[in-house]
């Protein structure tokens, strides 16, 4: 690990000061830490962030405000979130594990940066560790990879599963720049495309500092996430759906849908929700949903997998969630 | 508050119930805090990328990766290690069911795998196997297969609700 210099911020203020003088945030450091280790990231300063006061989760609106340091057990562990956002807890019992889990925060789960094997080895060329020198996943091993949001440039994918949820959800990021100015960005805008640039992830600038995920009331229907992955507990996924469907005499009469492990962010298509919308479920049906969903996926050689994966493991969260009669 | 940047950070923590002041590196973990400054060498600094489990330690009642936390984060902490959790007997149960069940061979992951199962232990209820194993699941054991592991917690949940404890 390359030398630093650290900072505590006890203020908010502090702390977007510091990071606009070159400061790297500090929250749990799970994923910062383990990658300053390996020099794929090298801060010359830290700001500890972990004093401030972000630590709440508060009932807003009919809706939850999640300040940005709750930790990830806390928030899986809430009892409003275990009972009108089952998913996101879900979700995050399904990441990492429960030692991780314990300093892994909110802000920091959002922004953790992709597990690409690439990224993470400084001797292998790679166009988000180090812009223009190319890109080594490509006909590499590419299990981890995405199969949709892809660009030339980048094939990798976000590695978060609680945030899967968060974008099922609808989640919003309150956002404090330097000078104390407040912003709300849905996640939905929250993440960017990599395009030509993987380097730049998310639309924060970088003395952005992520105050808070707020949720709005929840919407009705039945929730679940399921995660496909290597083996059965503590390993990235390979797929994951986070899913709500509300049902009405036999009818779908809303449902959303999630995705992980196949995106280069977390994914979400509205024209697979409306193509249920309305419907009586059948394996027709969600058939169709998987068509709409794939139809655009780039597989890799080493990742091709993923696409009847999927299917299957969209398929599968619709019948649970539409009821034995579904199919 | 630390007022300016530094390389040097004063930290004053609790560790196995002893006050703790020092001046350390702003780069040093607390796994490495713990075994090279106290010489506490409990725990163990194995993968240093958080897989493993063996560094897990307990900060402010919490079981945590000592690899993935910076000592100077551990300012005004209360900690405590294998050493001090033996100590205190908290674990001894938990330890002699360890041996009666052969849950250790090597015993390099036991530091972590006991700090961890404690955890879990504290929770009311007898937790099933698969809650042990999905709480185990961030500690590797190279040498048992787990199950004898997974027998001990269970056996020590077990007494433990026996004897009304937990
Ligand atoms: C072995 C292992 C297995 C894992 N398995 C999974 C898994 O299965 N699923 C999963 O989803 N995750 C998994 N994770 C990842 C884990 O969830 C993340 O490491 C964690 O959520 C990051 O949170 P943190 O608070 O520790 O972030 P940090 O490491 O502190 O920070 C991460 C990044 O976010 C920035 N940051 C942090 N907080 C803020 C803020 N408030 N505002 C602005 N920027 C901020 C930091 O500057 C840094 O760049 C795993 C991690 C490990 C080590
Ligand atoms: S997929 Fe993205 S992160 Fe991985 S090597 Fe290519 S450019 Fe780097």
């Amino acid at each position: 690990m390359k030398p630093f210099d650290y900072i505590r911020a006890d203020s908010t203020t502090h702390a977007t000061r510091a990071a606009g003088q070159g400061a790297n945030f500090i929250a749990g450091g799970t994923n910062l830490l383990d990658l300053m280790k390996l020099e794929v990231m090298a801060p010359h300063k830290l700001v500890d962030i972990n004093r401030l006061d972000l630590h709440q989760i508060t009932e807003v609106d009919g809706g939850l405000r999640i300040g940005a340091l709750v930790s990830n057990s806390d928030l899986a562990a809430d009892m409003t979130v275990r009972k009108q956002y089952p998913v996101l807890s879900e979700a995050l019992l399904a990441g990492a594990s429960g030692q991780l889990r314990n300093k892994a925060t909110t802000g920091g789960n959002l922004l953790q940066r992709t597990r690409c094997y690439y990224f993470y080895d400084t001797a292998m060329p790679c166009n988000k560790r180090e812009p223009g020198t190319g890109c080594q996943a490509m006909e590499g091993a590419t299990r981890l990879h995405a199969i949709l949001g892809t660009s030339d440039a980048c094939i990798a994918s976000h590695p978060s599963d609680m945030a899967v949820a968060m974008r099922l959800l609808d989640a919003v990021v309150e956002i404090e720049s330097a000078g104390g100015a407040v912003r709300s960005v849905p996640l939905s805008e929250f993440y960017r495309l990599p395009g030509q640039t993987p380097h730049i992830e998310t639309v924060l600038e970088p003395s952005d500092l992520i105050i808070a995920v707020t949720l709005p009331a929840p919407a009705k229907g039945a929730q679940t996430y399921r995660k496909v992955r290597d083996r059965a507990s503590y390993a990235f996924a390979m797929v994951s759906v986070a899913a709500r469907v509300q049902m009405d005499e036999g009818t779908i009469t809303d449902a959303a849908l999630a995705f992980g492990g196949i995106g280069s962010q977390p994914w979400r298509n509205p024209a697979v929700e409306k193509a249920l919308i309305g419907q009586k479920p059948s394996p027709e049906l969600f058939a169709k949903a998987a068509d709409i969903l794939l139809a655009d996926a780039k597989p890799q050689k080493d990742n091709a997998f993923k696409v009847p994966l999927t299917r299957r493991t969209l398929i599968a969260t619709l019948k649970e969630l539409c009821g034995k009669d579904a199919a | 508050m630390t007022a300016v940047f530094s390389d040097r950070i004063d930290i004053a923590l609790r560790v196995n119930g002893e006050e703790v002041e020092a001046r350390v590196p702003a780069g040093r973990h607390l796994v490495d805090f713990l075994r090279l400054d106290l010489g506490l060498t409990g725990a163990h600094a194995s993968c240093e990328h958080g897989v493993c489990g063996a560094c897990t330690v307990k900060v402010d009642g919490q079981a945590i990766r000592g690899c993935l936390m910076l000592a100077a984060q551990a300012d005004g902490a209360d900690v405590w290690t294998v050493e001090g959790l033996s100590d205190t007997g908290d674990l001894s149960d938990l330890q002699a069911a360890f041996v009666a069940r052969n849950a250790l061979q090597c015993g390099f992951c036991t530091p972590g795998m006991l700090v961890a199962a404690q955890e879990l232990l504290a929770q009311p209820g007898i937790p099933s196997r698969h809650a042990i194993r999905e709480h185990l699941s961030g500690n590797y054991c190279r040498c048992t297969g787990y199950e004898a592991i997974v027998d001990a917690i269970e056996s020590t949940a077990q007494a433990r609700a026996d004897r009304g404890v937990a």
